[in-house]
């Protein structure tokens, strides 16, 4: 469980007591996969849906209806276990997971137990840190109870069949950091596989943290697990207060006040966690096969299928552009930010036969747009123009057809109207002037007053005429040729002024 | 207005054949059948849901469809009850249970539809046991069907209303569920034919779990002709049932002959236990098919007294979990209890399931409970595997086995209820074969004279797996060279 | 019956969300007793190296495809429900998560 490299020396210095405590962190992570239908019946999920109109005899468990496995859910878990390094079981089979609640239309919950269709593989982390995974299944989702409405809970089933699969660290972690990092490289590859969306905001990313603290040198203490954890920042400041929490209990030296084996609770406002429910009322479950569903094989042509439809992960693709493309570090990282918006450099740099000039005006301009409220498209997928667009406007910066801050208004106008470049260059009049008449009549009147400038550059202060510039390209609506603009400014100060 | 004079004579096939060949019509069958329901039901309680208008509008169209010479089913006017933990949407199936008081599905299961399809009519939904948990009837929350045969017996169980259904002439055929003998022993106590077939063979989609392992739909008939027909309907597969066998309807043997069979007789079915006069009726009809032309092969099934635990771990465990979606949220009535979430489940399941269903879930639920699972139901799962074994072996070298499917004639109503464990053990010839899977047809062979009533008594013919249609050849050519069938026995006389 | 019986019968039941009052415990426990030991012959087997019957076929894989299907009307679902508000079913308030 030691780490793999001898980096600085980890954990918590009490300040009170000097002891050095060292954190223990493992993550249980459910991701919603993106299949059409639910887990084990024909109904659709859509997020936001209104309530209780995607359920069928099967999801709201009207007695007599029976489930039946969807060929895709199992597909796109075995693409992950790919992605993730794990391994692939020959041979899995679904087991029944007794409780009651009133999102658990069955009683139970179709999951996997003593067989799940994976196990082992791990995240690296940027350190070098592996975090190993023990096991991930595949589960269905419960229902959604909500009780911040009126004096009842109120049941809404679409959710409740919805295919989960669950992952499960060794605890391997001992920062929040690390576990934050792990969280993110985690839903990067999910996503990159097209397995899971992983928003949180939309529940379709959910995460249980188990953490305990030891003194260093000493041997692991009482886990407790944290739940009700919202977003990833959630996770890392539930951690930090758990870490915490635990020292200071321990170091009270009141063994009443001992962390005990319990599950609790975060509430994000007040930053602090409450018990839900001690190890005395933990469940039994009553795991047993469920006898509705058959043993499934996964062999190995089935498995090969799927791991030869995975894309090249973002940890591969930042490093062949640092490598390839010669792109920084933190470039490779903006890009490779989603496989859409990674997707969508690739086919620039191939359009453009500029990988620079396209790392550029993706990770500044559209990433920019795109951030910008008042432009509708919000993502990568949204964009009403195409890569072959984009290439596009960076060959006519690059030809100086127009010039690099017009082609940013160009760009801009190609956010708005979803317009070419060139046709947008054209309707507005952006192309570059270079006509010497032109740009001298420009430059004439932006000297008309310039005295104190003339004087300067006369002095032998070239750069002095960069003062000038501005009004020019401002006369010009920007499509002056600064170049051109600069030697003619000079050309008319130093011979004829 | 009580129809067709010669309904309560026919059986299915010959309903038809008199509707299609316009002897008589739709209509008026279920005309006869209602009005038989409606003067005899009242002393048997087969029925919870009598669906006269919506049976006798059915029939009208059938009529209507035939005049204007559109094809017709193979069912075509033939009414059929079914069991109420049937789903058919919009009519109410409640199992028997309080829990489910007044439940009406929003679907209608598969093999239901194949029936009407064919143009069956149903004209009603019977009592049973809770959940089908029992093995006379009398653990139902609404009534305790009759035996026709003696109205103080019962009919067996659980599928009491649908075998005295039939029984009584009120359907030529009707379905129950069959998970540890359910409707092999009624059949057996009530002189009629019941089939448990191979487990797979017809789609449980649609039909309210017991024990998940062990459920088959499962007909009664008249006859085995009937019977061969009812199957080739229902079965095949059904993409619903994730454990439905991918085959074709079951198709009926064309031979006519059990010239050659090996019949095993295994020991233990006829040790102590058996009545005696049940055994010398069955011996006889064993000697019936010898004279046929079959031969008797002395047989082990040595694990044979270790089913009934086996079978009560199982069933019991799975029934605990497929029990606890009666929550009292999405169906069945509500009991708010201390008002708290939990408090109103457990208030509803407390004052919604009768003792039988309570008893059963707490077993299953100890069974399958951290520290007894490996003790209790690993081991019934692998126990059940030896008793497969059993059964697998002794079809190395025999083609049918045949024993008694009940060790005694129908009981009295009330002489077993309150003695779980003597209830269980009236279901140690039939469950078994549940546990092993394998196809099973209880046929009338006899009779048995028990304080002045004549009590039918059943031959079980149990088939290796996917051997459905050889046993039901079986009983059909036994059917045939005996009487036992015909011997139709006065309701109107019976009892008071 | 035995103090353990019942006390067995009492927490199963508790598991089972089955409100047993006194009497129906007791009756529960003493028939509970009885069952058990009637199959306590499933104990003296010796099934060490037999593979448990987890079902009744020799199926597996069986899968469906991936295609939706319309799902029910939202009034044909909620209509068994014993309390329901036209969108949800309505249950006692609840706070915190399953238990
Ligand atoms: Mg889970
Ligand atoms: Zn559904």
């Amino acid at each position: 469980m030691s780490p793999t490299t001898s980096a600085p020396a980890i954990g918590v210095v009490s300040k009170k007591t000097g002891v050095r405590w060292i954190p223990v962190i493992g993550l249980e992570v459910h991701c919603q996969l993106k299949t059409e239908t639910k887990l084990f019946c024909s109904c659709r999920y859509e997020f936001g849906a209104s309530p209780n109109t995607l359920t069928c005899p099967v999801c709201t468990a009207q007695p007599g209806a029976l489930p039946v496995l969807n060929r895709e859910a199992l597909a796109l878990a075995v693409r992950v276990a790919g992605a993730l390094g794990a391994d692939v079981a020959a041979r899995t089979k679904f087991d029944r997971k007794n409780y009651f609640y009133c999102d658990l239309p069955k009683g139970y919950q179709i999951s996997q137990y003593d067989q799940p269709f994976c196990t082992g593989g791990g995240v690296t982390l940027a350190s070098g840190k592996r975090v190993r995974l023990v096991r991930i299944h595949l589960e269905e989702d419960a229902g959604k109870a909500i009780h911040d409405r009126g004096d009842m809970t109120l049941v809404d089933l679409n959710r409740a069949g919805v295919p989960l699969i669950e992952s499960v660290t060794h605890a391997d972690m001992q920062t929040s950091d690390e576990a934050y990092e792990y969280l993110t490289a985690l839903k990067e590859i999910l996503q990159y596989v097209g397995a899971s969306d992983c928003d949180m905001e939309k529940g379709s990313l959910r995460c249980d943290v188990n953490v305990s603290v030891h003194p260093e040198g000493e041997g692991w203490r009482t886990k407790v697990e944290l739940k009700n954890l919202n977003s990833f920042k959630n996770v890392k400041d539930a951690i930090e207060h758990e870490i915490e929490r635990q020292i200071e209990a321990y170091e009270s030296g009141d063994k009443s006040k001992f962390p005990v084996q319990e599950t609790r609770l975060y509430d994000a406002t007040t930053q602090t966690t409450r018990t839900m429910r001690s190890k005395e009322d933990a469940h039994d479950y009553r795991y047993f096969p469920e006898p509705d569903l058959v043993p499934f094989h996964l062999d190995p042509a089935f498995v090969e299928k799927q791991r030869s439809m995975l894309p090249e992960l973002p940890a591969a693709r930042r490093a062949r552009y640092q490598s390839q493309f010669g792109l920084s570090a933190y470039d490779a990282g903006v890009l490779t930010s989603s496989r859409a918006l990674a997707d969508f450099f690739e086919t620039t740099v191939k359009l453009s036969g500029n990988p620079k000039e396209s790392a550029n005006w993706i990770a500044n301009g559209v990433l920019a747009n795109l951030s910008d409220p008042a432009i509708t498209a919000k993502s990568v997928d949204e964009l009403p123009f195409r890569a072959h667009d984009l290439a596009e406007l960076i060959e006519l910066v690059a030809n100086q057809t127009i010039h690099n801050n017009v082609g940013r208004t160009v760009l801009r106008g190609m956010f708005e109207s979803g317009k070419s470049p060139r046709q947008i260059v054209k309707e507005q009049g952006l192309e570059q002037v270079s006509d010497e008449g032109q740009l001298e009549s420009w430059c004439r009147e932006a000297l008309v007053g310039k005295d104190k400038v003339i004087a300067d550059v006369k002095a032998g202060k070239t750069k002095a005429v960069a003062a000038l510039m501005g009004p020019v390209m401002k006369a010009s609506k920007g499509s002056a040729n600064p170049q051109k603009v600069q030697e003619i400014l000079l050309r008319i100060i130093q011979t004829e002024l | 207005m009580s129809g067709f004079a010669d309904y309560p004579k026919l059986d299915a096939t010959s309903l038809a054949d008199a509707i299609v060949s316009k002897r008589t019509s739709a209509s008026a069958v279920v005309e006869a059948a209602l009005a038989r329901i409606a003067a005899l039901d009242p002393r048997l309680s087969a029925f919870h849901t009598v669906l006269g208008d919506a049976a006798r509008a059915r029939a009208r169209s059938l009529d209507e469809a035939l005049a204007k010479g559109e094809p017709t089913g193979r069912l075509h006017g033939v009414p059929f009850a079914l069991k109420s933990n049937m789903c058919v949407e919009g009519v109410e199936t409640n199992c028997g249970s309080k829990i489910l008081a007044g439940y009406r599905p929003p679907y209608t299961a598969p093999f239901v539809q194949r029936l009407l399809d064919e143009g069956a009519v149903l004209v009603g939904m019977t009592h049973m046991d809770e959940f089908a948990m029992g093995s006379s009837g009398e653990n139902s929350a609404y009534a305790a069907a009759r035996n026709p045969w003696d109205l103080a017996r019962t009919p067996g169980g659980s599928s009491s209303g649908s075998c005295a259904a039939v029984a009584a002439r009120f359907v030529p055929f009707s379905l129950g569920s069959d998970t540890g003998g359910s409707v092999r022993q009624p059949a057996a106590l009530a002189g009629i034919v019941g089939f448990k077939p191979t487990y797979g063979r017809i789609t449980r989609y649609g039909l309210v779990a017991f024990g998940s392992s062990l459920d088959q739909v499962s007909p009664f008939t008249r006859s085995s002709r009937d019977m061969e027909l009812v199957m080739s309907v229902i079965s095949g597969a059904d993409e619903h049932d994730s454990t439905c066998l991918d085959l074709a309807p079951l198709e009926p043997e064309r031979s006519d002959s059990v010239r050659g069979l090996r019949l095993g007789v295994p020991k233990e079915y006829f040790a102590s236990g058996l009545d005696a006069d049940v055994r010398r009726e069955v011996e006889a009809a064993i000697g019936k098919l010898v004279e046929l032309g079959a031969t008797t092969v002395p047989i082990e099934l040595p694990h044979t007294e270790y089913a009934i635990p086996t079978y009560y771990v199982v069933a019991t465990a799975e029934a605990s979990s497929n029990l606890a979606r009666y929550d009292g949220i999405r169906y069945g009535p509500r009991k708010p209890g201390d008002g708290s979430l939990q408090g109103m489940i457990a208030a509803t399941r407390e004052a919604g399931f009768g003792p039988e269903v309570k008893r059963r879930i707490l077993l299953g639920t100890y069974v399958l409970s951290s520290g007894y699972y490996d003790a209790w139901y690993v081991r019934a799962l692998k126990v059940r595997r030896l008793i497969r074994n059993d059964f697998d072996r002794a079809f190395e070298s025999v083609d049918l086995v045949v024993c008694p499917t009940s060790p005694t004639a129908a009981f009295k109503i009330g002489e077993k209820a309150d003695d779980p464990v003597a209830m269980y053990l009236s279901d140690v010839m039939t469950v078994p074969t549940s546990l092993a899977g394998l196809p099973a047809v209880s046929v009338p062979c006899g009779f048995v004279s028990l304080e002045g009533k004549r009590l039918p008594v059943g031959l079980q013919i149990i088939g290796p797996s996917l051997a459905d249609a050889r046993v039901l050849r079986a009983a059909r050519v036994f059917e045939s060279a005996t009487k036992h069938q015909a011997a139709i026995y006065s309701l109107e006389g019976a009892g008071a | 019956m035995t103090q353990s019986d019942l006390d067995i019968v009492k927490k199963t039941a508790k598991l089972a969300r089955l409100e047993l009052g006194e009497a129906e415990a007791a009756k529960f426990g003493e028939q509970f007793g009885r069952i058990l030991h009637a199959f306590e012959k499933l104990a003296k087997l010796d099934v060490a190296n037999v593979e448990p019957m987890t079902g009744a076929t020799a199926l597996s894989d069986v899968v469906r495809d991936d295609r939706s299907k319309p799902s029910l009307a939202r009034e044909r679902v909620l209509a068994n429900a014993p309390k329901q508000d036209g969108e949800y079913y309505d249950v006692p308030k609840t706070v915190g998560g399953e238990s």
